[in-house]
């Protein structure tokens, strides 16, 4: 696997320029391009959500708002500008601190948890060689970065000075530390088995034997535990419990803002992504074609299987994960604090490290 | 048990305590006597009125007698009593909050209208007017205030049409 | 020993009062709790009241009897043909007036449509306290159905001042029993889909089953009315216990609690009674539409309305349970007092009795299986 950095080096090598200046250009060239993919991938999200809970609710969802002159009428694509206004809007919008706020951390927390979000993607792979940094502890540093978010819920929990703030982030702080443990044990199970941390190298076990989900039962299993504690760290319904919005007015978001409000949102689909990533990679093959399993067709319509069908396996996997995400979003009531408490410690902990345990086994016979 | 039934089942139980106003369906009581009116007809299995549908606090026009109208039912015998408690001068009646607990709120809500003094209601204050409120607004000798907290009440009301 | 003072000072775990309200998305209006919690824990809590006040009562001795009925009408504006009817109802036994056949049917056509909407609205939001959102837009759909035929009726949306003391305003648009008979066979589907949806739904079923356990004896005791105390089992409907209007001509059953999801009385059958209690209205609309007589819906409105003197109670089974109005007439065109008992009034007060102890997440689906309407309970 080469990455976008190696290549960008590479390329930059004929130039003979010195490392302290080049070491920031790629830097700055990698920061825009995962900032684009956030900032892209947050307009489209957002506004598939907004259409998918539309048409589950039998509305239309945006329908007037267009872009670029194109309108898209009465029709699916009806206020495809929509995002791109209320991203306008929310820039524009005036910057509320409350008086009795902690404002440093206040205005801390946003980037905090944007930069948790934006460090992700640096190690998330795309497609075999579109990864901006290959880490060959790739699974890991996505897992430790991916938590870093917390700190920030935390910390704008508290310096809002509102007590349904505080109320959200200590939840948020309960169900994101807790639901990690599964999620590192589902992962752990891959590790096992492929023998690496690196994703390229888990990617390729799966060309060379099969999916992971597919891998026994206990990976199948493994797959739904990590699915689902993946929701609950993104904080989406029927995990939404820190920001519930019937309970805590906006938990932990309450006393933000404009731009400090869009970070968060920003951050929320993104991660949403990135989880969404990481499932498709670990767990249904990443860049590896569904077609090849069931070996039913020619081996020449796999001739595109390069990196630009890869990039297109990889998101097609993860936006049908993102919809059912959507689907789960728009159809399920919330879940109690100790009801979400008691899925997590007492039921799949204990599963995942049964899991583990069998998976070993599954190893050892097998 | 029919209206004449009730009466006579109250009389033999504590005589001379209650009365009935001409020509309607009520009785009326003393506070005096509310207290052990009130437990009879709460606790008496064959009165079991254990549902307390309402409270209507109501002024006489003399500015001394207020009342209040109390409307039984018992849900288990399915009859219905009206029992009007008036008082003079601001005397206390007696709370009724012990027997059923829906009076709690609609003692509130007399206090706070009527100026209905509750004795032995846990929690006496206003409920649906804020706590300075001056007055009791449903009485028929209430005056609007001039102000309120500063702020000019608007008197001139023919902008309203 | 200095030690555990400064243990103690830090480590002083206190109770936090919680200003939920008046502004918060789950209070059903300008409700006000203040809630004493310890962590998630609620150990207490206290309802204020009063935001909404607008002085109905004040407002009606300065009033005549027709003037009153838009008033009622935004008391419980979920459920406005109820209070219309109430009134009328109680202003009608006042002046002993005798009904054409007509404005009976019509009137109770109208009041169960409108126990439809206010059921759905009750259930939507329901929906929405419990983290549901999609429940929500469906019940408003069909609730919207409901409020296109008010529309045909009246030329109101939400506010009707359609029900009069002595008849109804308007007699039935051309095709309005044909339009009623086509929602219903459209709606009837519905509940089924909104029960997939939303009542038999494993998570909802966790959060409000046996949560908020409302004794019957206790809900009696404190005034509870309406599908909130049937939800605890308890066969108390005016409808059938004593029947006002000509309900005693339909053939339908009251719904009761039945513990179906954990302990009978809990939040679920609170919610429950209320979906089945729109089927049986649907029951008795269609029973109404086949036997509605022809007459004029004007003939008994009174020219004045000067009632005699005296008082009146008048009871009515509103979409919240029991509406009464207690009118002192003095014998003139201005009635001297007139007093509403709220029923949503009376079962918010059991709140505290029947959430304390539950979780911040319990209140709030407890308070929504309550379905209190501010409108009426500040009056």
């Amino acid at each position: 696997m080469t990455s976008i950095v190696d290549s960008l080096v590479k390329s930059f090598s004929s130039f003979n320029l010195d490392i302290a200046v080049l070491l920031p250009v790629i830097t700055l060239i990698g920061g825009t391009v995962i900032f684009l993919i956030m900032a892209v991938n947050a307009l489209i999200a957002v506004y598939f959500e907004r259409k998918i809970s539309a048409f589950m609710q039998d509305r239309l969802g945006p329908m007037e708002v267009g872009i670029f002159g194109f309108k898209g009428g009465k029709k699916f694509w009806g206020g495809i500008g929509q995002t791109l206004a209320d991203a306008i809007k929310l820039l524009v919008k005036e910057d509320i601190l409350p008086n009795n706020a902690d404002k440093f951390l206040m205005i801390l927390a946003p980037f905090i948890i944007f930069t948790g979000a934006f460090l992700t993607f640096i190690g998330l792979p795309f497609a075999q060689n579109i990864v901006i940094s290959d880490f060959n502890i790739g699974i890991f540093y996505i897992f430790a970065m991916s938590s870093i978010g917390v700190i920030g819920v935390i910390l704008a929990g508290w310096s809002s000075n509102n007590k349904w703030s505080l109320y959200g982030s200590m939840r948020a702080a309960a169900q994101i530390i807790s639901y990690e443990i599964p999620i590192g044990l589902s992962l752990l199970l891959v590790v096992l088995v492929a023998g690496s941390l690196h994703l390229g190298d888990i990617v390729q076990w799966q060309a060379d034997h099969r999916w992971f989900i597919f891998h026994s039962p206990f990976t199948f299993l493994a797959f739904f535990i990590f699915y689902i504690s993946t929701i609950a760290e993104t904080n989406r319904t029927p995990f939404d419990i820190p920001e519930a919005e019937s309970e805590l007015v906006a938990g932990w978001m309450t006393e933000y803002s404009g731009f400090r409000w869009a970070l968060f949102f920003l951050s929320e689909y993104a991660n949403m992504l990135i989880v969404s990533i990481v499932a498709s990679i670990v767990f249904l093959g990443g860049w590896l074609s569904p077609l090849q399993i069931f070996n039913i067709f020619p081996d020449s319509w796999l001739i595109l299987d390069g990196p630009a069908i890869g990039l297109f396996w990889v998101l097609f996997k993860a936006v049908i994960l993102i919809f059912i995400m959507m689907w789960f979003r728009w159809t399920f009531p919330r879940l109690r604090v100790d009801q979400l408490m008691y899925l997590c410690w007492k039921v799949f902990i204990p599963f995942a490290l049964a899991n583990l345990f069998l998976v070993s086994l599954w190893e050892l016979i097998f | 048990m029919t209206f004449a039934d009730i009466i006579k089942f109250v009389e033999t139980k504590a005589a001379g305590k209650s009365s009935i106003i001409e020509g309607k369906e009520v009785i009326l009581v003393s506070p005096d006597n509310w207290v052990e009116i009130s437990t009879l007809l709460k606790n008496e299995s064959k009165l079991d009125f254990d549902y307390l549908m309402c409270i209507s606090s109501y002024d006489k026009g003399d500015n001394k007698t207020y009342g209040a109208a109390y409307n039984l039912f018992s849900t288990t015998i399915n009859h219905y009593l009206e029992v009007r408690v008036e008082t003079e001068d601001g005397t206390a009646i007696p709370s009724v909050t012990g027997l059923w607990q829906a009076a709690d709120w609609h003692e509130r809500e007399a206090f706070d209208m009527m100026g209905l003094q509750f004795e032995g209601h846990p929690n006496l204050k206003r409920i649906l007017l804020s706590e300075d409120w001056d007055g009791y607004p449903l009485r028929k000798d209430y005056k609007e205030p001039d102000y309120y907290r500063g702020m000019p009440v608007p008197k001139d009301k023919t902008y309203w049409d | 020993m200095e030690e555990q003072a400064i243990a103690k000072s830090v480590l002083e775990t206190g109770e936090m009062v919680l200003n939920m309200g008046p502004q918060h998305p789950s209070t059903h209006g300008v409700l006000r709790l203040k809630i004493h919690t310890d962590g998630e824990i609620v150990s207490k809590i206290e309802p204020v009241i009063g935001y909404l006040h607008r002085c109905f009562e004040k407002h009606c001795e300065y009033l005549s009897y027709e003037q009153i009925v838009p008033f009622t009408d935004r008391c419980d504006y979920l459920a406005s043909m109820h209070m219309d009817h109430a009134f009328s109802i109680a202003v009608e036994k006042l002046l002993d007036v005798e009904l054409p056949e007509r404005v009976e049917y019509i009137r109770v056509i109208i009041a169960e449509l409108q126990r439809i909407a206010s059921h759905l609205v009750a259930l939507g939001t329901f929906g929405l306290d419990v983290g549901a959102i999609t429940p929500f837009t469906w019940a408003i759909r069909d609730r919207e159905r409901i409020l296109d035929l008010f529309e045909a009726l009246c030329g109101a949306r939400l506010l009707y001042n359609y029900i009069w003391p002595g008849g109804v305003s308007h007699d039935l648009p051309p095709k309005f029993v044909e339009r009623t008979l086509d929602f219903l066979d459209y709606f009837d589907p519905q509940i089924d889909e909104f029960n997939n949806l939303l009542s038999t739904n494993k998570i909802f079923i966790e959060r409000t089953g046996d949560v908020g356990v409302l004794p019957p004896d206790v809900g009696i005791n404190f005034g509870v009315t309406g599908p909130s105390l049937r939800g605890s089992g308890v066969n108390w409907d005016l409808r059938k216990n004593e029947p006002y209007s000509i309900y005693d001509k339909f053939d339908f059953d009251v719904p009761l609690g039945e513990g179906t999801m954990g302990t009978i009385g809990d939040t679920w059958d609170r919610y429950y009674v209320r979906v089945l209690e729109m089927r049986e209205s649907a029951k008795i609309i269609r029973q109404a539409c086949a036997q509605l007589p022809d007459g004029d819906v004007h003939e008994a409105i009174p020219k004045k309305i000067r009632p005699a003197v005296g008082e009146v109670y008048g009871r009515y089974e509103s979409a919240r349970g029991d509406v009464g109005f207690y009118i002192i007439s003095n014998g003139k065109n201005i009635p001297l007092r007139v007093k509403m008992r709220s029923p949503a009034f009376c079962n918010l007060s059991v709140l505290s009795e029947i959430a304390e102890g539950w979780m911040i997440s319990d209140v709030i689906a407890i308070l929504g299986s309550l379905d209190i309407v501010l409108g009426e309970i500040d009056r």
